[in-house]
């Protein structure tokens, strides 16, 4: 956090005080004491009159019990030369003799009595406190808006929208964001393309506030945008492209449970506050800080209701395998987001099959038909296994690498069925491979996951873009607090 | 308590913090219009896209009857934008540049 200039304290003693609060109430009198031995200030946080005759500083605004970081009251500080020398809360006898160096004080009051919580510390003022004192940390322009203007109606106005409200990003809304986070507001998360822009942690909380993120979101937010900014996730490739792809999210470990993430019942749709507002924060920042825009450098064809923001958690408790950030090199335990390039989901249907090679030859059927049956080894795949077809599997002793495996061999696929022409299909692959067979998938462009309720016997498939290095890859980053 | 247009202190959200990157494009005035393609050089870059070559093919056949001078350049990938040395590389060498985009 940037340091702050506060406002400073008088030398001598300085008490922080309130009425409504029984241990201030018995103090009084030894305040009144004390003023007349010592230099004494004494802030007072709710009422000017209080304590009767000391003529108490009016603190009710709590600037001073804010910027002097006041947990309790009543708080005793030794200032010397405008330094703070020592602290005392609450009531203690001893203490307040050592810190003030006067004897015998308080006669007849019990040696210790806890104080109470300071004002500047309300849960209904803390926020309004933040952004008044503490606004400061925020670098970003601030917009003031006319007395007439909606507040919403402006934010559509000035282009922040995805096409849907946003939360209006309030300095209280956006400082209380950067409370679910320990790095600093100014600390720089990713350069952002397409603008290629240094995007810096308040500028991600300021889009997680409009996208209805909550503060305990916030590291997933940031988790993905430095995934969807590595060259290996190519997310200037995967705007401009014409196909209809965007960045999908997969968040793994402790994480999940933590912020409420929906990893069962309805997990790729709606109802799920964390699953919805994460992914529409990430598309958020690509848009606002990065410049990427529909109709700009997206040139999507259609583009899929996915690109609002697309995030769900695996079912990591009810999965037969490991979950897919240990595939992808996670040590287990650890919170990560797992960045996919990809298209909406599909269905994979099977209601029969209740034998493991049955139902994989189902899988690779429709496995073959992403994005074109005849178009192979270009795409990668994300593959999210349903709890009941993950049975089927499971009861079978099938492990998720054998599952991949017997895809892959299903998903050779010979030239004659390929080539352009082939079928009465002038889509295809070239000619001169007409002799060889290929993967659909290229090896490691198969990911699979674990997630959906607990009937139903499906499964789904996002497909990805142009995989590898000529376009973009999976991309895992750990989660930090 | 509170309307509806209202934050979590109570009162109606009048300042907001700015979510873009505040940044206004730079913009660059075009170089004028060539008056003739003789003797100059255009450059032809190929995006890596099928059959962008066939066509460039064609426009270089095109350039060199009028007099013009050509050069071609490719980039690694459609998908990402062209390394900054290639851009460089193309503004150095031709005095005007065709980029292709096929499929």
């Amino acid at each position: 956090m940037s340091e702050i200039e506060r406002p400073p304290l008088p030398n001598g003693i300085v008490a922080f005080v309130k009425r409504d609060c029984p241990t201030c109430e018995v103090v009084a009198p030894v305040l009144r004491d004390l003023a007349k031995r010592v230099a004494l200030t004494v802030y007072t946080q709710d009422d000017v009159a209080f304590p009767e005759g000391l003529e108490p500083v009016d603190d009710r605004a709590l600037e001073m019990s804010w910027h002097w970081g006041i947990d309790a009251v009543p708080t005793l500080i030794r200032v010397e030369a405008g330094e703070e020398r020592e602290r005392a809360l609450g009531w203690n006898r001893e203490e307040w003799q050592q810190l003030t160096g006067v004897e015998a004080l308080g006669d007849g009051l019990p040696d210790w009595r806890p104080g109470c919580g300071s004002l500047s510390l309300a849960p209904d003022r803390v926020d309004e406190l933040r952004a008044r004192f503490g606004g400061g940390v925020l670098r970003s322009r601030r917009i003031e808006l006319a007395d007439l203007e909606d507040e919403y109606e402006a934010m559509f106005e000035r282009g922040w929208s995805d096409g849907l409200p946003l939360v209006p990003p309030t300095e209280q809304r956006v400082l209380a964001m950067l409370g679910g986070t320990k790095r600093a507001p100014d600390e720089i998360v990713a350069i952002v393309p397409p603008d290629l822009v240094p995007c810096t942690v308040e500028k991600v909380a300021v889009n997680a506030v409009m996208a209805g993120c909550k503060p305990e979101y916030l590291p997933v937010v940031l988790a993905a945008v430095t995934a969807v900014c590595t060259d290996e996730f190519n997310m200037h490739g995967l705007l401009a492209t014409t196909m209809p792809t965007g960045p999908v999210l997969v968040v793994n470990g402790p994480i999940r449970r933590a912020i409420g993430m929906n990893s069962g019942m309805n997990v790729m749709g709606q109802g799920n506050r964390a699953n919805s507002s994460i992914g529409r924060a990430l598309q958020l920042v690509v848009r606002n800080v990065g410049g990427g825009r529909p109709g700009e450098v997206d040139r999507a064809t259609h583009g899929n209701p996915g690109k609002l923001g697309f995030c769900f958690a695996e079912d990591e408790e009810g999965s037969p395998w490991q979950p897919l950030s240990v595939d992808l090199g996670a040590e287990p335990g650890r919170s990560t987001v797992t960045l996919f390039p990809g298209e909406g989901p599909r269905n994979i249907m099977d209601q029969i099959s209740r034998d493991p090679e049955s139902l994989a030859r189902s899988f690779a059927a429709c496995l073959r038909t992403l994005h074109h049956p005849k178009l192979l080894i270009a795409f990668d795949c994300l593959l999210a296994v349903g709890p009941e077809h993950a049975r089927v599997f499971e009861q079978a002793g099938w492990s998720k690498a054998q599952l991949i495996g017997r895809l892959h061999e299903l998903l050779q696929v010979p030239g004659s069925e390929f080539v352009r022409g082939a079928g009465g299909i002038a889509e295809g692959m070239p000619e001169q491979l007409k002799d060889v067979a290929l993967p659909k998938f290229k090896p490691g462009g198969l990911l699979v996951v674990h997630c959906g309720s607990g009937a139903g016997l499906f499964s789904m498939m996002i497909g990805g873009w142009v995989a590898g290095d000529l376009g973009s890859k999976p991309v895992i980053q750990e989660i930090e607090s | 308590m509170s309307t509806s247009h209202s934050t979590n202190a109570g009162a109606p959200a009048r300042i907001l913090v700015d979510p873009t990157s505040e940044r206004e494009p730079a913009s660059k005035p075009r170089l004028p219009r060539l008056a003739t393609l003789a003797g100059k050089t255009v450059g032809l870059l190929d995006i890596s896209k099928a059959r962008g070559d066939i066509f460039l093919g064609r426009l270089e056949a095109r350039l060199r009857e009028v007099g013009a001078e050509v050069k071609r350049y490719t980039k690694p990938t459609f998908t990402k934008p062209a390394p900054v040395d290639l851009r460089h590389e193309i503004a150095v060498e031709c005095d005007a540049v065709v980029e292709a985009l096929a499929d």
